[in-house]
């Protein structure tokens, strides 16, 4: 007797279906049942952001949310953040300014500026670190993680 | 021969002496050595100890070479994080 | 064996010159893993899954101190989906000292020492299965009395930890919770405070503060019945975990193969089990299936490793001018429920380490006290002594109206200097770092109302340890280099970097692997700030092993003396003109024929590495204090800090600023807080406060280069002196700012409050 529920959802643009317990939340779905492992389990309590999705455009924590309530909406990952094989500004931009040490928290935090610039696409450092203050990051102190984001919305901005 | 500096703390094993010179051309011959000297040191020297030998802080080295113008200290054992 | 046949290796005393204009060392390349890790693909310790594979959850004790009289899994063992169930007396018996230690933390046997402490585990097909069976595991306690805090539990009245794991130092009569001893100085100290115009002494306390990794503990263990198993696990070191798990479950190193992941952060908490071996003897238990195991954030905070809290006496001896003529310390630290934990003599070893002390001393207890058993932090003492010494130093600097950077620079460790700990200082950067920072424009901000600036020194010996590493040619000329040290922050590109210069092929050329257990020899773990300076060193000594035997193809080749040809630009050159003429060979064009040459080609070294350099820093922290709410805000923060050479210096400046990061969170906000039944309050991140991106201002950096001559390319270890400095340089900022000398870390807004009423009130 299963009390799993079937779940239709659009994953990075792609139709998924997958089956999940009542219990499971949508962070446990996207990584043990659509083997989308990007997004991270920090805390399980929705404090660290390393779980960081979009959920209908709308920034959320995947760990806060149950795979249930996936149904019918469209979710965006880190996995799919580069369109085809050319990675998003943001994506390069870290690499560059070495944003990144043990990278854990990167995902959650890509997807999070990604969410901030196509709401604000001239954020000044305050806002940025405002907006990302719901992703922890214990390696870098956040310096180059803000100057990556600044220098990606510049890019994005000239051109746009 | 090697002259070692002891800590302080274990003075009570050694009769009262800070600095113990033995026989030895590495530094796990030294520290069989001052065992042997002083067997007292022996469960010190066996939970671990660093030495630092002409300003260098060495950890479970002991195929390290000693020289009888060496400056060599025992240290608390240090590890990293 | 006649002690003159021993032929000593010499690795200390081996002397660089790295002075020269490099091509690859020293440039800031995009890191070789960079793609994967912003993309998603990188896989860390829970990303791992295969077929047939179980899940665990962990029952864990609610009490700091209890004897487990009866532990009942019947109901558990029935549970659905429920394959194995393991508790401590399924562990082999017999063990002693560390690894009893380490065993015991895995698993309790008749008693549980601290809240977290683990009891019983469960594998199931799913996870909510066996957190479900987890909760039908029966067990009576019989509850014992605690003791939390370091100073109580020295106390005659005290409750007993443990019993007879006193070290052999400790004085006589002192409480068994006392486990054990340090004492050494030198000079006159009586005599040095004596010639001392101001003589201060005071009391320093700091609570206990986790690594705080973003990612938890995470393994999945495989192990048959024939005692051969493997692991994937997030670690900082693969043979530590090997080694532990091997000790704790009576197994053979070599029949257990441990992979790691990539790693979530580590600093030092990474560098040992907690519940790795569970996974093992669980999967032992059912039948050789797959068991992952996977700490939920709680279970870290609880029961991982946090270091520990201290209490800490300073005495200093200073002169009218700022001449320092004595210092005495005595440091009480309690390191959880076990013996060896605490990093009390490391402490003791760094608190003066940062000056020219004529006449010193310096006494550590290491106690127990009912909590978790402490791991390594980011340079395990070093920080608290700072706080400790570098409080003093600065209060004394006040009230002499002295300036602290002019006091740091006249009493400042220097080549030849004797250390505080004995031995004397070869080539050493404080001086340089205190000069930078005098230098820094940070320095001429102008403060306003409620604002206030700190300086701080900080230090850290670095390591180097056992160090195993191969780098082989492929057919067509691009290198791999196989390396066993954990990449935490970017170590690969460095060590890319270093294999690219000496040999002389584009940086592109180099893939650096991070290897399992079976593919190198022992490798300490990413600890001690050695990963680039003794990976990278045995990574160069490799590489030169393969240049010989390249220019010994060629050599053969050409018909000349093999000391006739020399390597240059990532090719064979006949040396000189007396040589022959002979256009160079590549490297691609010895990789292509090497077969047909003679074989495979590759360089192997390994060594435990010598040549290691200190690192020293000076931070200057400007903050402003609300003085309704007690709220400390971070202004302007400096971090400078001799590097040695940074072969990567954005990577060297994560360092820097990661480090600050840290040390800023444990001085104003983080600590474990424990209720009246020693149990721990906060486990999660909401209520233990790490920084986050709105509380920091950019992190200012320098990066100082003082070579090391003991490293061809003059590297210093780098990661963990950063976080020495804060502690001590947001305490004298905040007491600049507000009048107020906080003793007690952390400097939360209600104790800042606090003092800046008392202070207001007279």
């Amino acid at each position: 007797m299963s009390n799993k529920i079937h779940v239709s959802a659009t994953v990075n643009g792609d139709e998924v279906e997958f089956l999940c317990d009542p219990r499971e939340t949508l962070l446990d779905a996207l990584r043990d049942r659509l083997n989308l492992t990007g997004a991270k389990e920090g805390c399980g309590t929705g404090d660290c952001g390393a779980c960081s999705v979009t959920v209908d455009g709308r920034l959320v924590c995947s760990c806060l949310m149950l795979g249930a309530e996936a149904e019918g909406k469209e979710i965006a990952t880190i996995e799919g953040m580069a369109e085809g094989g050319e990675l998003h500004p943001l994506q390069r931009k870290f690499i560059e300014h070495a944003a990144l040490q043990c990278g854990v928290c990167t995902p959650g935090i890509l997807v999070a500026a990604k969410n901030l610039l196509e709401k604000n696409p001239d954020p000044t450092e305050e806002q940025v670190r405002y907006w990302l203050a719901g992703n922890l990051c214990r390696c870098t102190g956040y310096d180059k993680i803000i100057r990556a984001v600044m220098d990606a919305a510049e890019e994005m901005r000239g051109a746009a | 021969m090697v002259e070692v500096n002891l800590w302080s703390g274990l003075r009570r094993f050694t009769d009262g002496e800070l600095v113990v010179t033995v026989e030895a051309k590495t530094v796990g011959q030294m520290l069989d050595a001052l065992v042997t000297a002083y067997p007292a040191l022996e469960p010190v020297i066996e939970s671990g100890v660093s030495i630092a030998v002409d300003g260098e802080v060495i950890t479970d080295a002991h195929h390290i070479a000693v020289k009888p113008d060496s400056e060599i200290f025992l240290l608390q054992q240090l590890k990293g994080g | 064996m006649a002690l003159d046949e021993v032929k000593p290796v010499v690795e200390t005393g081996e002397s660089y010159d790295s002075n020269k204009e490099f091509k690859y060392v020293g440039t800031r390349p995009n890191r070789p893993d960079g793609l994967d890790k912003v993309t998603g693909r990188a896989k860390y310790g829970a990303d791992h899954a295969v077929a047939n594979m179980l899940h665990a959850a962990v029952l864990r004790s609610p009490h700091a101190h209890a004897r487990i009289v009866k532990i009942d899994t019947s109901k558990a063992e029935a549970a659905e989906g429920v394959k194995a169930v393991v508790i401590g007396t399924d562990l082999p018996e017999g063990l002693t000292g560390g690894d009893l230690h380490l065993q015991e933390n895995t698993l309790a046997r008749d008693k549980v020492y601290y809240d977290g402490h683990a009891v019983a585990a469960v594998a199931a097909t799913s996870a909510l299965a066996a957190k479900d069976a987890v909760k039908l595991i029966e067990v009576e306690y019989e509850l014992l009395p605690h003791v939390i805090d370091v100073d109580e539990a020295m106390k005659p009245d005290a409750p007993v930890i443990r019993e007879g794991d006193q070290g052999p130092t400790v004085p006589e009569g002192m409480h068994p919770n006392v486990v054990n001893y340090m004492e050494f100085g030198h000079g006159d100290l009586e005599a040095g405070f004596a010639a001392a115009d101001l003589v201060l002494e005071n009391t320093f306390k700091t609570e206990a503060t986790h690594q705080g990794y973003i990612e938890p503990h995470a393994c999945v263990g495989q192990l048959g019945e024939d005692g051969k198993g493997e692991m994937w696990v997030c670690t900082q070191g693969q043979w530590f975990i090997r080694k532990m798990c091997a000790a704790v479950l009576g197994l053979e190193a070599s029949n257990l193969r441990v992979t790691p992941s990539e790693i979530g952060g580590g600093f030092g908490g990474k560098t040992t089990i907690f519940s790795e071996a569970i996974s093992l003897a669980l999967s032992r238990k059912a039948g050789g299936r797959p068991v992952k195991l996977v700490m939920t954030r709680s279970e870290v905070l609880r029961a991982t490793g946090p270091t520990a809290s201290t209490s800490m006496d300073v005495k200093i001896g200073m002169k009218k001018d700022g001449t320092i003529t004595a210092g005495s310390v005595e440091f009480r630290m309690q390191g959880g429920a076990w013996p060896d934990m605490a990093p009390t003599g490391m402490a003791l070893n760094c608190a003066f380490a940062s000056y020219d002390m004529p006449a010193v001393h310096h006494v550590g207890y290491d106690v127990l006290a009912n909590r978790p058993k402490a791991a390594a932090y980011r340079a395990p003492g070093s920080p608290m002594a700072a706080f400790a010494v570098e409080s003093l130093v600065d209060e004394m600097c006040r009230e002499l109206k002295l300036d602290p950077i002019e006091v740091r620079m006249k009493n400042g460790a220097k080549e030849g200097t004797k250390a505080s700990y004995g031995p004397t200082f070869k080539q050493i950067g404080l001086m340089q770092t205190l000069e930078a920072a005098k230098a820094h424009p940070n320095l001429q901000a102008e403060l306003g109302p409620n604002q206030g600036r700190g300086v701080a020194c900080g230090f850290w010996f670095n390591h180097g340890g056992e160090t195993s590493v191969t780098v082989a040619l492929g057919n067509d000329g691009t290198v791999t280099v196989s390396a066993g040290t954990p990449d935490i922050g970017g170590s690969r590109a460095s060590v890319a970097l270093m294999v690219a210069e000496t040999l002389g092929i584009p940086y592109d050329h180099v893939r650096v692997n991070i290897v399992e257990t079976g593919a190198l020899g022992f490798n300490e773990p990413s600890h001690g700030s050695r990963a680039t300076f003794a990976t990278g060193k045995a990574a160069v000594e490799s590489c030169n092993q393969a240049i010989k035997e390249m220019c010994r193809r060629a050599a053969k080749k050409w018909g000349i003396d093999e000391d006739a040809v020399e390597w240059k630009d990532g090719a064979a050159h006949p040396a000189g003109p007396n040589a022959g003429e002979f256009p160079p060979m590549t490297i691609k064009k010895i990789a292509q024929s090497m077969g047909r040459s003679g074989g495979p080609i590759s360089g192997h070294h390994e060594t435990t590495a010598g040549g290691v350099g200190e690192s020293f820093g000076t931070h200057v922290v400007d903050v402003e204090v609300d003085p309704e709410t007690g709220k400390t805000t971070i202004l302007r923060y400096l971090v400078v800090q001799d590097a040695g050479r940074a072969i990567h210096p954005s990577y060297v400046e994560g360092q820097y600023q990661g480090g600050a990061a840290q040390g800023i969170g444990w001085a104003l906000n983080e600590e474990y807080v424990y209720d009246d039944m020693g149990r721990l309050q906060n486990p999660v991140f909401l209520d233990y406060r790490v920084p986050v991106a709105s509380d920091l201002p950019m992190i200012d950096t320098v990066i100082v280069e003082v070579p090391n001559p003991g490293h061809p390319y003059g590297v210093r270890g780098v990661g963990e002196t950063g976080i020495t400095p804060p502690l001590p340089a947001i305490a004298n900022a905040i007491a600049d700012a507000t009048g107020c000398r906080m003793r007690h870390l952390p400097m939360t807004p209600v104790k800042v409050l606090k003092a800046i009423k008392e202070r207001v009130n007279g």
